[in-house]
């Protein structure tokens, strides 16, 4: 069961009379319940690839189907909806916003977007708090803590939902090495335990060996994949 | 909803300063609207009760075509005493008329044997014509209000050029509408303060006097004063009268005042609030008129100011706008978040404002601040804030705060979330 499915997918920028291709004709399928990693040189397409996939951009040609959806479908409220049910993001800059605590950030997507029940909503923010290891840090607002300690609340954002596709820009580029393996065990227990989809994109060696899938993208092309135990596809 | 409302809160406060300044600017307009509209309307009240409590009563009753005569006197355009009977019996059946008062109006010349000189004088029953304009006794600044027969009352300019005092005898003289010069002797019985405006030259006699001296076979009245009992529906009382009287504007059963009352004459009778009357309601327009533009001016304050924050606010925020959406924040949701804010900004304005409007009403009662009015002196502004405006004007503020935050917020949620989530 394929949950991302690329079939030619191209997008170029037009700036001004020049279009800048950022990616040419990608094809590709991941499974759902995978951890998979983009991997490349800055500028290679990885960003673009991810936002394509996350429905905050749209390809220039091409068919990209996400949980059974084709996205070019999708219209602004649409979108919106399906990343809210669907997609967890987690952002390289951590995006958290500033007038929320830890607390509120986390529980934003339960409250806003899903309008989960209130004790429904404590109950899963406080285990994700704890599981990033946040929870003493819960009422501080964003300006009040580290940025690894906002990639941890970040990443309990992305989590809450459950969402069946997590999408995330360099997830532990801020965290220590023990914090990063403990929210890489986490990942893995999630989708162990929920089946959720993780796709990053990313040059740190500890998600590319923990990656079950690694595609390389070479100047806005899939230049190549392998498994993690090595297998090379052409 | 209300985690929207926790949150525009938040943001609100997230930018003090500016939230605080934006909400003085709002407040000051409300300050203004609240001020002015209180004295003005203060003003205008003192000024309406004067012309109409003191001189031409609240709604006046003539025979069609009187009052475009009215500077001539036309004894030709008098209601003959049938007509009349049937009018009082209309105003008591009449639930909104508290009281009225019969006049007869005539122009003559008055003489104090030494000079003469032109008046116009007004026939009254003082009992009636005190209910009906119950200022008027406060007018007579010497002698007596009682007005017995024989006496009259001398507008205080023709009393100082003729040198009148009370109880000097003085000659009048008027013609009828045969054309017969009559005269009568008066007694001085009180000097009235000359109402400004064409009413400086009004004096008072009594109602038999005056038909004396035009030698009515029968008594004719030239027009009817009423008094309404709640001023503040004067307009549903008149729309009544007219529809009740002979030859009104209702059509059925209101018959043509020629065969019902003046028997024999054309056209009916014509009915007029004192806005008609007086030129002084034109000030009260223009006051009016000054509330309005104001209003418009704080219309535009909060507006502006609003407006402009609510941009900035979103400029600002850009990223902020670009996670919310990528997250799965529905655009309506969004739009909510920036139209709540912008409205709590209004509403916190208007709160503010009306708590210093309040105070400065409450100042300026302190101060017993005065002005005059035509030849009297001393009136004192009264200001009071009304709930009714209070509501208004927040209302009207919380409705353009909306509006105004109404624009940056669509563009917020017609953000594409790929291009915010990259703002800087």
């Amino acid at each position: 069961m394929h949950i991302v499915v690329a079939e030619n997918v191209s997008k170029t920028y037009e700036t001004g009379a020049v279009a800048v291709p950022a990616l040419k004709n990608v094809s590709f399928s991941i499974n759902t319940g995978s951890i998979v990693s983009f991997i490349g040189p800055s500028g290679s397409g990885k960003t673009t690839l991810l936002n394509l996939i996350g429905c905050l951009d749209r390809a220039t040609s091409g068919k990209l189907d996400i949980a059974g959806t084709d996205t070019a479908k999708l219209d602004r409220k649409g979108g919106a909806r399906f990343r809210g049910n669907t997609i967890g993001f987690i952002f390289q800059d951590f995006n958290m916003v500033p007038i929320l605590t830890v607390y509120e950030n986390v529980e934003y997507p339960l409250l806003m977007v899903r309008a989960a029940p209130a004790g429904e909503r404590k109950k899963l923010v406080l285990d994700l708090l704890e599981a990033v290891g946040m929870l003493d840090q819960k009422d501080k607002f964003p300006d009040q803590i580290s940025g690894g300690q906002k990639q941890r609340a970040a990443i309990a954002r992305a989590l809450v939902t459950r969402p069946k596709l997590v999408l995330a820009d360099e997830p532990t580029a801020n965290l220590d090495h023990a914090t990063a393996h403990k929210v890489l065990s986490l990942l893995k227990k999630i989708r162990d335990d929920h089946g959720t989809t993780f796709i990053f994109s990313t040059h740190d060696p500890k998600i590319v060996d923990e990656a079950e899938v690694i595609y390389t993208l070479e100047d806005g092309v899939l230049a190549g994949s392998r498994e993690r135990k090595g297998v090379e596809h052409a | 909803m209300l985690n929207i409302f926790k949150i525009a809160l938040r943001n609100l406060s997230r930018y003090k300063r500016r939230t605080i300044l934006v909400g003085l600017l709002i407040a000051l307009g409300v300050v203004a609207v609240q001020v002015f509209v209180a004295a003005s309307g203060s003003y205008k009240t003192l000024i309406v009760s004067q012309i109409t409590d003191a001189m031409l009563g609240h709604i006046q009753i003539h025979k069609k075509g009187y009052l475009v005569s009215i500077e001539n006197v036309p004894m030709n355009q008098n209601i003959p005493q049938h007509g009349v009977a049937t009018i009082e019996k209309i105003l008591k059946e009449t639930p909104g008329v508290e009281t009225f008062s019969m006049r007869i109006r005539l122009g003559g010349m008055i003489s104090n044997y030494t000079e003469t000189t032109n008046l116009r004088l007004y026939g009254i029953d003082p009992v009636r014509e005190y209910k009906t304009v119950p200022l008027l006794p406060k007018r007579i600044i010497s002698g007596s209000s009682d007005l017995p027969p024989g006496h009259i009352l001398v507008p205080q300019m023709l009393a100082r050029g003729l040198n009148l005092k009370v109880g000097d005898p003085v000659v009048i003289i008027a013609t009828n509408k045969d054309g017969s010069v009559n005269g009568k002797q008066f007694t001085v019985g009180g000097i009235v303060e000359s109402a400004p405006g064409p009413g400086g030259r009004d004096g008072y006699i009594g109602i038999a006097d005056a038909a004396e001296i035009l030698r009515m076979e029968e008594p004719e009245v030239s027009e009817i004063a009423v008094r309404v009992k709640n001023f503040n529906n004067l307009k549903a009382v008149y729309a009544d009268l007219e529809k009740r009287l002979p030859g009104g504007t209702a059509g059925a059963g209101c018959a043509p005042i020629g065969t019902t009352i003046a028997g024999g004459g054309k056209g009916g009778l014509e009915i007029h609030s004192w806005e008609k009357l007086s030129p002084f309601a034109n000030i009260a327009k223009m006051i009016d008129l000054l509330t309005v533009f104001i209003k418009i001016m704080l219309i535009a304050i909060v507006l502006i100011s609003v407006l402009d924050v609510m941009m900035m606010s979103v400029y600002e925020r850009t990223r902020e706008i670009g996670t919310l959406a990528a997250i799965g924040t529905l655009p309506g949701k969004i739009v909510a978040m920036f139209v709540i804010e912008g409205g709590l900004l209004g509403l916190f304005g208007a709160i503010a404002g009306n708590i210093l409007g309040f105070a400065g009403i409450l100042a300026i009662r302190a101060t017993h601040y005065t002005f005059s009015f035509g030849m009297r002196e001393g009136f004192v502004l009264d200001p009071s804030m009304r709930m009714g405006d209070v509501l208004f004007v927040s209302t009207v503020v919380v409705l353009i705060s909306i509006l105004g935050s109404l624009q940056p917020a669509l563009k917020a949620s017609r953000l594409e979330p790929i291009k915010a989530l990259k703002s800087v």
